[in-house]
């Protein structure tokens, strides 16, 4: 048998599994979001329709804003735990990976013990001012629940990438007159910026897809991934739903692309 | 080539030691004056406390407590090195790679808030200084390790620092790159007249560059000298070993003479002692015709270097002696031959401890 053909052979199982499995629901999908009865302009209602247009809109303001407040946060950090070796660092490390194991209901569920009807936060607001903070369930639960989440993921990358960084770099810069405000701002950020592309792009594809944190908090959050939920199962509108599909996968897919090649394919799609 | 002359500082170094976190001490308590204007070069082995001593002058350590460093007469001590003006050129050179080559020359300039025609001029001068005209817009990892070292010097030198702190500047380097950057920075250095310290472990680097040489042995000075005084005057056994090539002979004394298996060899200086350890320099050392000098061993090889033949003798001292010959003389391994030496060549150590 020829070397060549049996490479093809070899290659065969693999081929078979990504065509049952991922093209041919995929083109399903597409498919599928074209046959509402509005056919194609159905892809259209995702931006044209007030409803599903704020919700896209919400949904990438919500990422967004979960992606910057892990990155700030977890640059802090990560640069603090890499740098300095202090007793209990590694079991605060530990603690600070350890929502990784968690699935989104179990997230969401801590949320509303945080924040909830029931929470600590409302407990110590209506002792101290009299009235009780919760929310939960709201937007902003679910931002704090994606941070929850966010963090670990990006604080590794982050950390491992502070490891590397020379520190003769920074020395550098310092022995040329720059403040350690300047230092961080001129050579440390730069340095790491790949380092936020890639975790970032991660933190921000995981926040526009999750869906398990939402479902656990309300039903009647306005994120994408609730949109579809509903549209599917509640209203049986399968065009729709579809075509919301596809539009969120594209956001997703674009977003890690365009991180990929900024940050030179240091960028898996995770999540 | 005025860019930067006239900004020396004289350093003082003030019995600075340092220990670290883990109680290791790298640095026995120290001091040393440079003079304005002068290259010192910190000279020995790794692991001997150079680099440290270099990182507490330039700020980057602090020194144990009870050490001091002064500029120019001023406590600098807690000074951090970011108000120390002081260059450095770091082994890994330490370049930006966010930034080109000009605005890695400019940084500190920039930092420094001069405006961006006045820094622009500045860097064009150090650019031509340097060599590295036409390289400007470069990004850092389109250098090669040359490039890189001339970019390295040039941003350090472009502040006009009152010290000029170079660690390994040539090490990363290839032999030969080495040896024609080492005479371009000697040139620049003696052009700049700043107050230089260098940190190396390469001896003939030392000896090229310094106008004075530290020779550091674990932690400690072993000696501070002009590369002549090191070299013909070597305080210890660790100087004249570390520094060139050596024969250290022990052997006893008997009325001014070393009494060696190949002969009786008249020394110079103080022969009070009973017994004595005598450096040699290998090139100090004639080949001469057996019988006509009282010393005399048998050739055991001859390597042909180019420039002289390096000879290893056994039976005149206790061990193999090593001699450099002028590459006219004609010599067999396997002959008997007369070695002269002058008295004066002979430099008695202190016997070992």
């Amino acid at each position: 048998m020829p070397h060549k053909t049996f490479v093809w052979l070899c290659l065969l199982p693999l081929a078979v599994v990504t065509v049952a499995f991922f093209v041919l629901p995929m083109a399903r999908l597409v498919v599928t979001g074209a046959e509402g009865p509005q056919g194609l302009a159905g892809y259209l209602a995702i931006l044209t329709e007030p409803r599903y247009r704020a919700t896209l809109i919400n949904t990438v303001v919500l990422a967004t804003a979960t992606t910057v407040a892990t990155l700030v946060i977890a640059t802090i950090a990560g640069m603090f735990l890499q740098r300095h070796r202090f007793p209990g660092r590694a079991v605060l490390i530990a603690m600070l990976t350890f929502p990784l194991a968690f699935p989104g209901v179990v997230v969401g569920f801590l949320i509303i013990l945080l924040a909830g009807r029931q929470g600590l936060i409302g407990e110590i607001s209506n002792h101290l001012f009299g009235e009780k903070l919760v929310f939960a369930y709201s937007i902003y639960g679910l931002f704090l629940g994606y941070l929850y989440f966010s963090i670990p993921r990006v604080i590794l990358t982050i950390m491992a990438a502070v490891q590397k960084l020379d520190v003769g770099l920074e020395e550098a810069a310092r022995s040329l007159g720059a403040s350690p405000w300047a230092v961080q701002r001129d050579v440390v950020l730069p340095a790491l910026g790949p380092a936020f592309v890639a975790s970032g792009a991660i933190a921000f594809a995981t926040a526009m897809g999750a869906f398990g944190t939402a479902f656990t908090l309300a039903t009647n959050i306005d994120v994408l991934p609730m949109l579809i939920y509903t549209e599917f199962t509640l209203a049986a509108n399968f065009a729709t739903s579809a075509a919301l599909s596809v539009g969120l996968g594209i956001i997703a897919w674009a977003i890690l692309a365009l991180a990929r090649s900024f940050s030179g394919g240091a960028v898996a799609a995770a999540g | 080539m005025n860019v930067a002359a006239g900004h020396g500082a004289s350093v003082r170094v003030e019995a600075c030691g340092k220990t670290f976190a883990d109680g290791s001490r790298a640095l026995e308590p120290a001091t040393l004056d440079i003079a304005r204007g002068e290259t010192l070069v910190l000279l020995g082995p790794s692991g001997c406390g150079k680099t440290t001593m270099l990182r507490i002058i330039a700020g980057l350590e602090l020194p144990d407590p009870g050490g001091r460093v002064l500029f120019d007469g001023k406590d600098m001590t807690s000074v951090p090195i970011e108000k120390r003006n002081v260059g450095m050129v770091f082994q890994s050179y330490a370049l930006f790679p966010n930034m080109s080559v000009a605005d890695n020359i400019g940084y500190g300039l920039k930092i420094r808030g001069m405006a961006s025609k006045e820094r622009a001029a500045r860097v064009a001068e150090l650019v031509a200084l340097t060599n590295i005209t036409g390289l400007e817009s470069r990004r850092i990892d389109q250098l090669s390790g040359g490039q890189r070292q001339r970019v390295a010097l040039a941003r350090a030198v472009a502040i006009r620092p009152g010290i000029l702190l170079l660690d390994e500047p040539l090490t990363a380097l290839d032999a030969a790159l080495r040896d024609r950057l080492r005479g371009e920075l000697n040139r620049l250095l003696r052009a700049l007249g700043i107050t230089t310290i260098y940190v190396t472990h390469d001896q003939s680097e030392a000896m090229e560059l310094g106008d004075r040489i530290v020779v550091m042995q674990k932690g400690t000075i072993a000696q501070i000298g002009t590369p002549r005084e090191i070299y013909f005057q070597p305080k210890n056994r660790f100087v004249a070993e570390f520094i060139g090539a050596a024969n250290i002979i022990e052997a006893p004394l008997e009325s001014g003479h070393l009494v060696l298996p190949g002969g009786r060899q008249p020394i110079g200086g103080d022969a009070s002692l009973p017994a004595a350890v005598a450096m040699i320099r290998p090139e100090t050392i004639r080949v001469v015709e057996a019988g006509t000098v009282p010393l005399s061993g048998i050739i055991d090889s001859v390597s042909f270097i180019g420039d002289r033949q390096r000879m290893v003798l056994s039976g005149a001292s206790g061990k193999p002696l090593t001699v450099d010959a002028p590459n006219t003389i004609k010599a067999r391994a396997g002959e008997r031959v007369g070695l002269s030496i002058a008295p004066d060549a002979i430099r008695l150590l202190p016997p070992e401890n």
